[in-house]
């Protein structure tokens, strides 16, 4: 059993026939030819494969690609298409990454964090749930905790993403 | 030796070159190859630890190509590597074994037929449970990086005699799996007499020589491509299972390309890791704090199909002066995954004992323990007797201390948490493989080097350009280096720390001789190679890159939840290439440290004959919320023997010493002394006030 699908991924649209079963990652990577999200896990354990959906962060190993019709979808390569956004810029800046493998989604996941910060979500590190959140380093970090780095980036990642925030 | 006197590039702090694919994801990993038309593997792996397959039979899922199975596969021509010889016959050796692999159209159908597959075994008795008190330990011949099995000098057992002071503990290490974020991956292509693999690895030139010689095919007849890989930490330092059969599934299928990406759950039984450690470490001292006698006990699990013996007790060898000392290796051969490197085998797990060791010791003498290492400090190498060509640990323990603020220490409370710090040695050779060629080429104003080397997030990238432009005397920019690829000369594995020092020195020699060959003013398309062997000075000082590590621990009364809030490494590695990745690779190390000593555990069920830690969500590794304050720097260290370049390696001393440096603040915040890893709150809990 297969349906049509249309991915509007990074600006462009596409039109697949895929099985309900596909997720989002594979139809990206197997389908789109969109290899930027990675495939770490495939258990939404590591954040590897975290996209934009609607300008939120999702994990796209576990979200059905069905359920994404017609949705805005973006990648790390959709973020970077007419030069490099802030988040990556400063991922560069203060090397917060090695090998890169988990970078596209960290980099995702950062945008959609800073996304979620803007809009007042509190997280488990804000002291007081109710209150207008400060972004310190125990906030990004906290926040960031869904993006699994085995190089150990973290140390560059929250001051590269203070300085996003800070300059934003 | 050649040195490169007039640095220019060497040493500039420069944005790793290929940053701009990586944070696009754009960077092509093997899984990521541009193939035409791939079809999808999925393995198929043993339901018990010992037996033998009977029956795989596999559903007609739609899509579903082939299936291969034990004992009916390819024959290969070399089955000497048991832990290579995939599908040869149907005994089962561990759980988690590869028994079988099926070929579909897409992916979804390659996993459906793998889901759906029946697999009929018999079981046999397995014998999976460690235990350093088994009566079948053994002594192997040598231990991981052929280092000799056991050692003594003097006579350790008086000095524990007649020693003032005597620290006799047992230390223990977990399980531990590499874990790199990029899966174990490969995209095979057989067009009938040429096989291309795109390859995750750590070194593209030794996977060709395996897999050349597991198939019988000539060497010109395989083409190994790695541009990007994703981590390693040794598990891709050589091929294992997976490869073989990506190339089994090709060749199966001529003409159309194969993907194979290992599950996370599967890379807990095909890639190795790093085995349990029992340490027996005996320290005898005068009351003074100098010591006498070290020594230090190691027994450890391997496999039966594939010994591998971790060289914890190799450390404990050279770290400090004492007349007498005696180290020794025992392995239980089990019925178990091929254990393999993991980040600095040997040092890691061996500097855990040895620098708790050292705490308790300096406790027990009421000295301070950066001072107690210091006074042990040797005026030559211990183990060989030969002088060290740099030895940097006593300005990495002053200065370290200054820049972390160790003195005064106090443990103290603030609100609801214990305050305590902790202080360790680090040390890793200064390895040089014996083997790696460069080749230069001059055109259009740019000079390109090439070498079949591996970046793993390690920045070669960038640093080899560095080597070369300071080797040719130009401006970096004109530079550009190009790796991983077989097509390119022969270079060593990344591993042992050895890659920028071996490869590097290739390099200066390809610059050398281009030079002596085209001058100053090369025509285009000018070209040179330079080829290294040993290092001549390599028998003649002994060879290491040292630090200082230090720790602050938060441990929460009442929760007993463990926080290190700061983290900060001092390192004497000899020159740094490229201060930016340097930086990263030292706290990458540090992180992966501070992993070890509070989360990472592999939990073997002798019942289940495997680990039962298989995913992220029960094998945990630190996240940004763990580890966010992590610092390291260095001290200035110029080391004319180790390579032209002057440089150690940096890949692996990061982790050697944070595991005893978290311990040993715990201790002082606590008062508890856990010698059993991970440091959970668990077993802090009952000493807590």
């Amino acid at each position: 059993m297969e349906t049509d699908v249309t991915l509007r991924v990074d600006g462009a649209e596409h039109d697949l026939r895929i099985e309900p079963r596909t997720t989002l990652l594979d139809a990206l990577r197997e389908r789109v030819g969109n290899t930027s999200p990675k495939r770490g896990c495939d258990h939404g354990q590591c954040g590897s494969c975290t996209v934009l959906v609607g300008g939120r962060r999702v994990l796209s190993c576990l979200t059905l690609a069905v359920r994404c019709h017609l949705a805005e979808v973006t990648t790390a390569r959709g973020l970077g298409q007419s030069g490099p956004h802030p988040v990556q810029q400063a991922f560069l800046d203060h090397d917060g990454f090695q090998c890169g493998f988990c970078t596209p989604g960290q980099i995702c996941s950062a945008v959609g964090m800073l996304s979620e910060f803007s809009q007042g979500h509190p997280s488990h590190a804000s002291a007081d749930v109710a209150a207008e959140p400060d972004l310190t380093e125990s906030e990004v970090a906290e926040r960031m905790s869904g993006n699994l780095c085995r190089c150990g980036a973290y140390a560059n990642i929250v001051p590269a993403l203070l300085d996003v925030a800070g300059g934003s | 030796m050649t040195t490169l006197s007039d640095r220019q590039a060497i040493g500039r702090d420069l944005v790793r070159r290929e940053g701009g694919l990586k944070v696009t994801g754009t960077a092509p990993y093997a899984d990521d190859a541009e193939v035409d038309s791939p079809v999808f593997c999925r393995l198929l792996l043993s339901p018990t630890a010992r037996g033998r397959v009977t029956g795989i039979e596999v559903p007609e899922v739609p899509g579903l190509l082939t299936v291969l199975r034990a004992g009916s596969a390819e024959k290969l021509t070399s089955t000497g590597d048991d832990e290579l010889a995939v599908l040869q016959d149907t005994s089962i050796a561990f759980r988690g074994q590869i028994i079988g692999a099926v070929i579909a159209e897409t992916s979804e159908a390659a996993r459906e037929a793998a889901r759906l597959a029946r697999v009929a075994c018999t079981e046999e008795p397995q014998d999976t449970a460690f235990s350093p008190d088994r009566d079948d330990l053994y002594k192997p011949e040598k231990v991981n990086a052929g280092y000799p099995t056991d050692t003594a000098q003097g006579d350790l057992d008086a000095a524990m005699r007649t020693a003032d002071v005597t620290v006799e503990r047992t230390y223990t290490t977990a399980t531990y799996h590499n874990n790199p974020m990029e899966p174990h991956s490969t995209t095979a292509l057989w067009d009938g007499e040429n096989l291309l693999l795109w390859e995750s690895t750590q070194g593209v030139h030794p996977v060709r020589e395996t897999v050349t010689e597991v198939f019988g095919l000539a060497p010109e007849r395989v083409r190994v491509v790695s541009p990007h890989v994703g981590g390693g930490f040794g598990s891709k330092g050589a091929a294992h299972a997976n490869v073989i059969v990506a190339a089994m599934a090709a060749r199966a299928l001529p003409g159309r390309p194969v993907r194979l990406a290992l599950t996370r759950r599967e890379m807990f039984s095909l890639v190795g890791y790093r085995t349990r450690t029992v340490m027996r470490t005996r320290l005898a001292s005068s009351a003074d704090g100098v010591l006498s006698g070290v020594g230090m006990d190691v027994v450890a699990p391997t496999s039966k199909v594939t010994e591998f013996a971790e060289q914890a007790g190799v450390p404990t060898r050279m770290m400090y002066a004492a007349p007498h000392r005696a180290t020794s290796h025992r392995l239980a051969a089990l019925d178990v995954p091929v254990p393999t490197w993991m980040r600095a085998p040997g040092e890691c797990p061996g500097m855990f004992g040895n620098e708790v060791a050292m705490d308790e010791l300096a406790e027990e003498l009421g000295v301070d323990p950066i001072e107690l290492r210091v006074r042990n400090e040797p005026a030559v190498d211990p183990a060989s007797g030969k002088p060290y060509s740099s030895r940097g640990l006593v300005a990495c323990l002053r200065s370290g201390a200054e820049r972390f603020g160790w003195s005064g220490r106090r443990r103290h409370r603030v609100g609801d948490w214990l305050v305590g710090t902790g202080v360790a040695s680090s040390v890793y050779p200064a390895f040089r493989m014996p083997h790696s060629t460069a080749h230069l080429r001059y055109a259009d104003g740019r000079y390109v080097v090439s070498i079949g080397a591996a970046d793993l997030g390690t920045g070669t990238w960038t640093a080899l350009a560095q080597i070369a432009a300071d080797g040719l005397g130009v401006p970096v920019e004109l530079v550009e280096a190009r790796i991983g690829d077989t097509d390119q000369p022969y270079a060593s594995v990344a591993g042992g720390s050895s890659g920028i020092s071996t490869w590097g020195s290739a390099i200066v020699e390809a610059a050398r001789a281009f030079r002596e060959k085209h001058g100053t003013e090369p025509p285009d398309g000018a070209e040179a190679t330079g080829e290294i062997g040993s290092n001549p000075a390599q028998g003649q000082y002994a060879m290491y890159a040292f630090g200082a590590q230090f720790a602050e621990v938060h441990v929460h009364a009442d929760t007993g939840e463990i926080r290190v809030p700061r983290l900060f490494g001092m390192f004497a590695a000899g020159r740094i290439v490229n201060p930016r990745t340097a930086r990263s690779q030292l706290i990458g190390g540090m992180t992966m440290g501070l992993s070890m000593a509070l989360h990472e555990t592999s939990v073997l069920d002798p019942r289940f004959g495997h680990v039962v830690t298989q995913d992220f969500a029960d094998y945990h590794v630190a996240t940004c919320a763990d580890a966010y304050r992590v610092e390291a720097d260095w001290i200035d260290e110029h080391d004319r023997h180790v390579n032209p370049m002057g440089t150690k390696g940096i890949g692996e001393i990061g982790i050697v010493g944070t595991a005893a440096a978290i311990v040993n603040a715990a201790h002082h915040a606590t008062g508890a002394r856990i010698r059993d890893l991970p440091l959970t709150l668990d077993k802090l809990l009952p000493h807590l006030p």
